[in-house]
């Protein structure tokens, strides 16, 4: 799949946003007055930036609120209502600690509830492609939402919670690449299935629809960015795990330190989200003879 | 709506016949053609006139080159190219349908054709990432989802000749390699075609249900291998005369001279 960076920026800072909206709703910071302000800032920038980045590559964003209208069926409308229902939600409950310095807590726990549907939902529109193997897995909405909460604990100075958290998520992602290797090859979708022409003999592609490219190889075709993915997952294990992880274990609290396990997660999880799309192998490549 | 219906009273759909088929392309201009001049936004192509030209199209004809399994002791058998067109396969169960966040696309519960209400499209994509088919694609100035419609607007369309009142690419098609009809009714002509010629699903394993049928390549003849001309071409007059044959024949005396 093609790895476009509106969706690996909405996907990393929105899980992330939301992950800190969720230990703010269950008052894991209770912050009051500006500091509560700071913190509410810092998630409502990564929530609501991200789904702004996320309409970068919609055709016609001005219909965006359209989207809301199919929840019975699609995950991305599920996504778009529990994400603005939860931003609504946490906004309330912002308030109250900002200004008038009390934690609404049905509120809060209702937000929290909030964040975390956000997320599922989010990896849920992944989740379900059958067309692309790599994802189709439980894999993919646990890591999702490990990773937002990890992301969030970190964000929200929880460190005795993010430090387990964040070697969970390593491992998990671990686990979900290798097995992932494999699901293109065991979903039994080949080019003999694909052309229904295996009963002859081994099929080859020979000559494509056309001369150039077109929008299904740009969008769905990315052979290229998979040459250096091994590296890329040990960059993006370091990064997003073990050196914010070794850092907070080794250093002594304070907000340098903080500030430095933040960046390091937040690049290995945007490394790890860029091959999460790179690697993804959909399975109309095989009418190209690719994958 | 993006919920399918559960049932549709009709199945319009597409027999495309491996076997006859060119690979002439005919159907895919056509299909650009009226698509492009008639219902919905047109079908529109980037840097058409250079050497990175890409565009939208509806239906695509992909040529593959199959090598039936070589044994021993046999001449090896020749390789098969096999032209093989694709455009929407109006699945029963289409993928497509229910990811759709905005209810743009649907299946029809009376023909059980797929369309999108390009009024309603935001151009997510995610329709085009649900197809296993390729048969989706973002038209890149318009910004709304195309994909084939049957030609809706030709086979109910009044307006146009009896024998008109069916998809452009079925119309063109010089060599009937492709059918149109309802897969619904068992007495159909295209049911009665997928029936004896053993229709198949393309990607049965994705668990669409598609309604297009393909049907396969009939197995090539095998004849022995000799020349039909070979006996009135054989050489009527082994011996020369006169001085082209004195010619021929001096020559070949000399030292070292061809016999």
């Amino acid at each position: 799949m093609h790895p476009a960076p509106s969706v690996i920026i909405f996907t990393t800072f929105s899980g992330l946003g939301f992950g800190l909206l969720f230990w703010l709703g269950i008052g894991m910071p209770a912050p009051t007055g500006w500091l509560a302000f700071v913190y509410f800032v810092l998630a409502y920038l990564g929530a609501v930036g991200g789904l702004l980045a996320s309409t970068f590559h919609l055709g016609h964003p001005e219909r965006a609120l359209k989207a809301f209208s199919q929840w019975k069926t699609s995950w991305l409308s599920r996504e778009g209502i529990c994400a603005v229902a939860t931003l609504l939600i946490m906004a309330l409950y912002g308030a109250g600690l900002v200004f008038f310095g009390t934690a609404i807590k049905p509120l809060g726990w209702l937000g929290a509830i909030g964040a975390l549907l956000t997320v599922f939902t989010t990896s849920m529109i992944y989740a379900q492609l059958k067309t692309v193997p790599r994802w189709k897995h439980w894999t993919t909405p646990a890591l999702f939402l490990l990773l937002s909460l990890a992301g969030g604990a970190l964000l929200s100075g929880n460190v005795g919670i993010a430090l387990p958290l964040l070697v969970l998520a390593g491992a998990l992602q671990a686990v979900a690449w290798v097995h992932g290797d494999g699901r293109f090859l065991a979903s039994g979708t080949t080019m003999k299935s694909a052309t229904g022409l295996g009963d002859i003999g081994e099929v080859r592609a020979f000559e494509p629809p056309h001369t150039g490219t077109n929008y299904l190889m740009r969008e769905f075709i990315h052979e290229v960015g998979r040459k250096h993915a091994l590296q890329l997952r040990i960059i993006a294990l370091g990064l997003g795990f073990v050196l914010p992880v070794l850092v907070l274990l080794l250093l002594t609290f304070n907000l340098v330190v903080a500030v430095i396990a933040v960046l390091s997660h937040v690049a290995g999880v945007l490394t790890l989200r860029w091959l999460f799309f790179a690697q993804a192998e959909h399975v109309v490549g095989l009418y190209y003879g690719k994958r | 709506m993006t919920e399918l219906p559960a049932s549709t009273a009709k199945k319009l759909g597409l027999v495309i016949d491996l076997d006859t088929c060119v690979g002439c392309h005919a159907c895919v201009v056509s299909c650009k053609g009226w698509n492009t001049e008639n219902y919905g936004a047109p079908l529109s192509d980037q840097n058409a006139y250079s050497g990175a030209a890409s565009g939208t199209f509806l239906n695509r004809v992909h040529s593959y080159e199959v090598q039936p399994p070589i044994l021993k002791d046999e001449p090896a058998p020749a390789a098969q190219l096999i032209h093989f067109p694709k455009s929407c396969l109006h699945c029963d169960d289409a993928p497509c349908v229910t990811v759709c966040p905005t209810g743009a696309s649907y299946k029809r519960s009376e023909d059980g054709i797929v369309l999108v209400n390009e009024q309603d499209c935001i151009g997510c994509g995610l329709c085009a990432w649900a197809c296993p088919y390729g048969a989706r694609e973002l038209d890149a100035k318009e910004g709304v989802m195309k994909k084939c419609t049957l030609c809706v607007d030709r086979i109910y369309n009044e307006n146009l000749p009896e024998e008109d009142r069916q998809p452009a690419c079925v119309r063109t098609c010089p060599s009937n390699a492709r059918h149109f009809g309802d897969l619904a009714d068992p007495e159909s002509d295209v049911s009665i075609l997928v029936a004896e010629r053993g229709g198949f699903d393309l990607m049965p394993e994705q668990g669409t249900k598609p309604t297009n049928k393909y049907l396969p390549p009939r197995p090539k003849d095998v004849e022995p291998e000799y020349d039909i001309l070979a006996p009135y071409l054989a050489p009527v007059a082994s011996e020369g005369k006169g001085f082209v044959n004195w010619l021929d024949k001096a020559l070949s005396a000399l030292p070292g001279g061809a016999k």
